[in-house]
């Protein structure tokens, strides 16, 4: 066990992390803004990383696949908001859940008709492939420093959006009281669809930047969608800072778990034992950090209802 | 409108009919269907206990499903092979008797579902529903991981479990069997809606603060429902294994946990035979559009969506009017 290993592997952990920000944040935005619980994210996710392999597919460029994955979301994104989901804001939330669930059997076998049941390949631009050298001599793949780095860029664009701009402010406000900002003259349901359509552009360039390490195929949103939603109720839903500290925690927990906890057994236990007892215990890990998480503080970190 | 009891009585008499109609037709695939709405109705009519009568959004009651599921394999798993369960701290063996699987289904789902209980409703509302999805997660990937007992391929029995009395491998006395204790289980979430109990529970769930107030604890009666929910959708598990003669982790699966509570919502939350109803029509889109289309998932969705956006009260409440009928 040695310290480059471990460092690799918190670089791993860190960029698993940082891709579960990008779901958990749209879920957690549209959660505090229009109090719904959306499961149909991780086909806005599949969304993405279909697109963006389809226009790379055609165009050859992986650039002009994140535009396309970005806007195809957005778009499948503000559609769905028009369609289906304005309906469910006054609805609890098990209506909620039932016609998302609905919406994600209707995305999955769509995807599967149009695109087949086999997984598409999406490659890592030629610019951004093979590893590069840290300091300390750490031999790392450019394109999972470069996630990182777009991650932590795009949590930057999320704050300075939120913090500093008229959307912002509108945003926080719909949070606190949409009635007030209602009769202040904005359009709410205006509002409401843009932000649905951020979340969803976000979930589709989660899909798109994942699905180049990854094979594009159905069903790829839905083990997704669930870590992003242990990630909120971790950060504490409706809370972005909330969403990048869990997206971390589980990030890290998921990946440092998976390596070391099968060593660490090995120090009481004989190794086929340690190896079987550590695997169950590191894939069932990060929920038993929420499980922890919430008997400790009930709304989350850094949540402020329950 | 139809009188909600004309309903339940025709839903029970079509669960007798069919499978008469399928003996003297000579089509025993319509048995094993309607096997399988049996032990899903059993499934959903516990979980309704906790959704339509404590209001608690579980979406991961596939755990005990599962826990039911894999009671039922693993006792029969050593029955097969002729080994011991565990020798310490005393000998336990495998049976392939079903009132004892069914027994040990029950027990293992309602522990099960007492400690996820207690830990859940320290939560509500959303964090509720996300917190049993975590622990049904949990559960799946605990199933995947233990190779002992088949890993991610699930295990395999090669004979249907005994009842005394009765020949399981016929399938009109399996079906005889399940339909049973379905009744059962409707007389028991029959009799709970109306004692002191249930009244108690619709009421916590409806204004818990005046529950609170009268001197009853509200948390208290909702940990109770969800473990008696957990123990019947447990021993659904355990009949569902039989009918498969195989369990795996899909078992435990989030998915599962959706299509137990599509049954409610299709047939109608909070009424008796609501999941009974929804169950027995979920079957039929399955096989029925199923042979139509390999894509028969979307048309699914699409009525789910209407039934959810425009149809309050599933398909009950379309036909009997919203106002439930507790009599």
């Amino acid at each position: 066990m040695s310290l480059i290993l471990l460092i690799e592997q918190v670089l791993n952990g860190l960029q698993f992390g940082i891709m579960l920000f990008l779901m958990a944040a749209g879920l957690t935005l549209i959660f505090g803004v229009m109090g719904l619980i959306n499961l149909a994210h991780g086909s806005l996710y599949m969304i993405g990383a279909f697109c963006a392999a389809a226009v790379a597919a055609a165009t050859g460029s992986f650039l002009l696949g994140l535009i396309g994955a970005l806007a195809g979301a957005a778009i499948a994104g503000a559609l769905v908001e028009l369609v289906v989901i304005r309906r469910l804001y006054t609805k609890d939330h098990l209506d909620q859940v039932l016609a998302t669930f609905a919406l994600i059997l209707i995305f999955s076998e769509g995807t599967r008709w149009i695109f087949g049941s086999f997984p598409l390949f999406l490659n890592v631009p030629e610019f951004l492939s093979g590893p590069v050298t840290l300091p300390g001599g750490i031999e790392y793949p450019l394109y999972r420093l470069t996630l990182i780095a777009v991650g932590l860029a795009v949590a930057i664009g999320l704050w300075l959006l939120i913090s500093r701009t008229r959307l912002g402010v509108q945003i926080r406000a719909g949070e606190n009281d949409r009635e007030m900002i209602a009769a202040l003259g904005i359009d709410i349901a205006r509002l409401y669809t843009i932000v649905f359509a951020l979340g969803a552009a976000l979930a589709g360039l989660a899909g798109a930047l994942v699905g180049a390490i990854q094979s594009v195929q159905v069903g790829m949103g839905e083990p997704v969608l669930i870590l992003a939603f242990v990630v909120i109720v971790i950060g504490g839903i409706g809370s972005i800072k909330g969403a990048l500290v869990g997206a971390i925690l589980v990030g890290l927990t998921d990946t440092l778990g998976g390596i070391f906890l099968p060593e660490f057994l090995k120090l009481f236990l004989d190794p086929s034992t340690a190896t079987s007892i550590g695997s169950s215990l590191a894939s069932m890990a990060i929920y038993i950090l929420m499980a922890a998480v919430l008997i400790l503080r009930p709304a989350g970190l850094f949540g402020a209802r329950a | 409108m139809i009188r909600e009891r004309y309903l339940n009585a025709l839903t029970l008499a079509l669960f007798v009919a069919i499978p008469f109609w399928a003996i003297t037709a000579d089509e025993p695939f319509t048995i094993t269907l309607m096997t399988r709405a049996v032990v899903f109705a059993i499934a959903a009519v516990g979980l309704n206990i906790a959704l339509g009568l404590g209001g608690l959004v579980s979406l991961g009651h596939a755990v005990f499903f599962g826990l039911g599921g894999y009671a039922m394999g693993i006792l029969a798993y050593h029955a097969q092979n002729y080994t011991a369960l565990t020798e310490w701290p005393f000998l336990i063996e495998g049976t392939k008797s079903m009132p004892v699987i069914w027994l040990a289904a029950i027990v293992v789902s309602s522990l099960a579902a007492l400690v996820i209980g207690i830990l859940s409703l320290r939560t509500a509302g959303v964090y509720f529903i996300m917190i049993t999805l975590a622990f049904g997660q949990m559960f799946f990937f605990f199933a995947i991981s233990w190779a002992e007992y088949g890993g991610e391929d699930g295990l395999s029995i090669y004979v249907r479990n005994g009842f005394p009395g009765l020949n399981t491998l016929d399938p009109i006395q399996f079906y005889g069997l399940c339909l049973g204790l379905l009744c059962l289980v409707l007389l028991f979430a029959w009799r709970l809606s109306g004692s002191p109990f249930g009244l108690a529970l619709n009421a916590a769930r409806q204004v818990p603060v005046r529950v609170e107030t009268a001197g009853l604890d509200p948390v208290r009666l909702k940990l109770v429902a969800f473990v008696l929910s957990g123990a019947i959708t447990g021993l659904a598990g355990a009949l569902f294994a039989d009918l498969n003669r195989f369990v795996s982790p899909t078992m435990f699966s989030w998915q599962t946990s959706g299509e137990i509570m599509i049954f409610i919502i299709l047939g109608g939350v909070g009424r008796l035979f609501g999941p009974v109803v929804g169950a027995l029509v979920f079957v039929a889109l399955e096989h029925w559009l199923g042979g139509l289309s390999d894509f028969w998932h979307i048309y699914l969705g699409l009525l789910l969506l209407v039934i959810v956006l425009f149809g309050r009260g599933g398909l009950i409440g379309m036909l009997c009017g919203r106002e439930a009928v507790h009599d």
